[in-house]
């Protein structure tokens, strides 16, 4: 069989040639910072890869997504915390569990409870269809939200602190190239995930969903169904984000929930473009280029990404990816 | 007596004060072609859409194949076997044709919550889907994303989908409307051959195909099924030449 690969592809590949060669340029040229900021690059373009599997694939404009990003940094925040005051979480079954500093349990556990909590949004939400789906993921994220605050036990409005990395393996996570080559290595599983779920029999599923539920109910699948399976299947991504992201920072607060992070992830999502695979990654990028760079020059940087959303949303529907690469093709 | 594939029964359907649905019943045997007509605005497409579940009736049943499927969903009903056309073409527009048919194919597989298995490979499903194509004549307009099929292709990629789900009953909402008449008569063989699969009962405005297909015809007005007979009963009824055909 001929392997063939059109221009999107090769832009994929560019772009995670430019992944590691980037972080490798600052590493050699000791500017830890720049790796740090990468880092948050790659992170944030994991939530946005999350909330493009639901949006962009299945149409389900989530504007809640924060919930998820930030129970994902509460679930690392709190285990964390647990583990290092030796507090007890919880007793089960005749066991204590004091929480871990185990990055791979911390990333089940963000993935577990993002997934419950997309499980009950989505099977309120997937009722209602356009705008208020909007609005009720909208609503459900801000009742996270409020509750964060007033929970005084982690933080409250102040956030909590984590106050040293989490460990994978025998890495020393603290140094910046160590934690960029996770959360990389990380990114680039749930990016291929994603992709082989669009390619899937669900994906096909899914996507007949986001174009025409009424043909995809009359051929006898249930769209409920398939949009709730890929809401949750997205929340985990972006919760598994939210925890890097708590772990990055070395700290939790119910800024990671606020629908400004909503409105930040869909961001990514639309400037790179829509359905697009790498579409949230190059999002990702360019916001933190604009926030950076133009933050730096003018505190209205915000005003630049408006216009450049602006100009996204009117002349290239596509996004970013769609101006470079052309329409999406389905065979 | 021959066995019933759908039995509906006083069926009751109002919107505010009209009465769309007015106590229908009507049923559907095996091996026939029972197509319903009447004027605009008689109820044929509630009715459509009671008997398919897009719409729940205020009060009555529908049976299918024995069972009480009142209450079921439309994708329930459709697993059932009761395959539905729409009157405007409804497609996954940017999916190919095969693509649009393979996900019929797909349902009958039960594989919808396939993950990892790429589409592109599962032959079965493929080859499974190109052979309904080839049944309605759309085997060379495969690749081609049904937003750019012409309205014709449509119709019959329409009738392709069905086909794929080997139902138990098609259930046909006006399957001429807006073809040629070379694609109507060409259609209305390809139905002649398709009740020896299963029943069909349709609701049709071209009033050849529906004379020259129709095992019986019920006529509805209002919302009420004035009479129920075969062709010629139909054509010679003074009651049905004044509601409908027009004194010709």
């Amino acid at each position: 069989m001929m392997l063939s690969v059109n221009r999107e592809q090769k832009l994929n590949i560019s772009f995670i040639a430019l992944l590691f060669i980037l972080p490798a340029v600052a590493l050699s040229m000791d500017e830890p910072f720049y790796i740090t900021l990468m880092t948050k690059v790659v992170i944030l373009a994991m939530a946005g890869v999350g909330l493009n599997l639901a949006l962009g694939l299945g149409g389900l404009i989530s504007f809640g997504h924060a919930a998820f990003f930030g129970i994902g940094g509460y679930a690392a925040g709190i285990l964390a915390t647990h583990y290092m005051n030796d507090e007890l979480l919880f007793s089960a079954f005749g066991y204590e569990y004091f929480g871990t500093d185990n990055m791979l349990a911390i990333w089940f556990a963000a993935m577990f409870v993002g997934a419950i909590a997309a499980i009950i949004i989505g099977y309120f939400s997937l009722r209602t269809k356009g705008v208020y789906f909007i609005m009720i993921t909208l609503a459900f994220a801000q009742m996270i939200y409020y509750f964060a605050i007033a929970w005084p036990t982690y933080g409250g409005e102040d956030g909590l602190s984590i106050y040293v990395r989490n460990n994978l393996f025998d890495l020393n996570t603290l140094d910046p190239i160590i934690f960029y080559g996770i959360c990389l290595s990380l990114l680039l599983l749930v990016t291929f995930l994603v992709s082989t779920l669009r390619n899937s029999h669900f994906g096909s599923a899914l996507q007949a969903a986001r174009q025409n539920e009424q043909r995809l109910a009359s051929v006898g699948i249930r769209p409920f169904g398939i949009q709730l399976t890929a809401f949750v299947i997205s929340a985990m991504a972006t919760a598994l984000a939210g925890a890097l992201f708590a772990d990055l920072n070395r700290f939790v607060s119910p800024d990671m929930l606020s629908w400004h992070t909503s409105g930040e992830i869909m961001i990514f999502v639309i400037l790179g473009g829509v359905g697009r695979l790498f579409g949230p990654i190059l999002g990702a990028a360019m916001f933190i280029v604009f926030e950076y760079y133009l933050g730096g020059i003018t505190e209205h940087w915000g005003l630049f990404l408006g216009i450049a959303l602006l100009a996204v949303v009117l002349f290239a529907r596509g996004g970013i990816v769609g101006v470079i690469a052309g329409e999406v093709k389905h065979d | 007596m021959t066995k019933l594939v759908l039995d509906i029964k006083h069926l009751e359907k109002k919107f505010g004060e009209l009465k769309a649905t007015d106590d229908l019943s009507l049923d559907l045997k095996a091996g026939e072609i029972h197509a319903v007509i009447g004027p605009n605005g008689a109820g044929k497409s509630t009715l459509i859409k009671q008997i398919c579940g897009e719409l729940t009736p205020d009060s009555g049943s529908v049976e299918f194949l024995g069972e009480d499927v009142t209450n079921l969903d439309v994708a329930q009903r459709a697993n059932l076997g009761l395959g539905r056309t729409f009157q405007i073409s409804s497609l996954i527009m940017e999916y190919s044709a095969l693509r649009n048919v393979m996900l019929a194919v797909q349902s009958v597989q039960g594989s919808s919550y396939r993950f990892f298995q790429a589409i592109a490979r599962d032959y079965k499903q493929r080859d499974a889907a190109m052979e309904c194509l080839t049944q309605v004549g759309l085997q060379d307009r495969a690749n081609i994303c049904a937003a750019q099929l012409s309205h014709g292709e449509r119709r019959q990629l329409e009738i392709a989908v069905v086909l794929a789900l080997k139902p138990k009953a098609f259930l046909l909402d006006e399957p001429m409307a807006g073809m040629g008449p070379e694609g109507s008569k060409r259609l209305t063989e390809f139905l002649d051959t398709l009740r020896h699969q299963s029943p069909i009962l349709m609701v049709e405005h071209d009033m050849d195909a529906v004379f020259s297909l129709a095992d019986r015809i019920s006529v509805l007005v209002y919302g009420k099924i004035i009479m129920t007979g075969s062709v010629e009963q139909v054509r010679n009824d003074p009651l049905v030449r004044e509601a409908y055909l027009g004194e010709q």
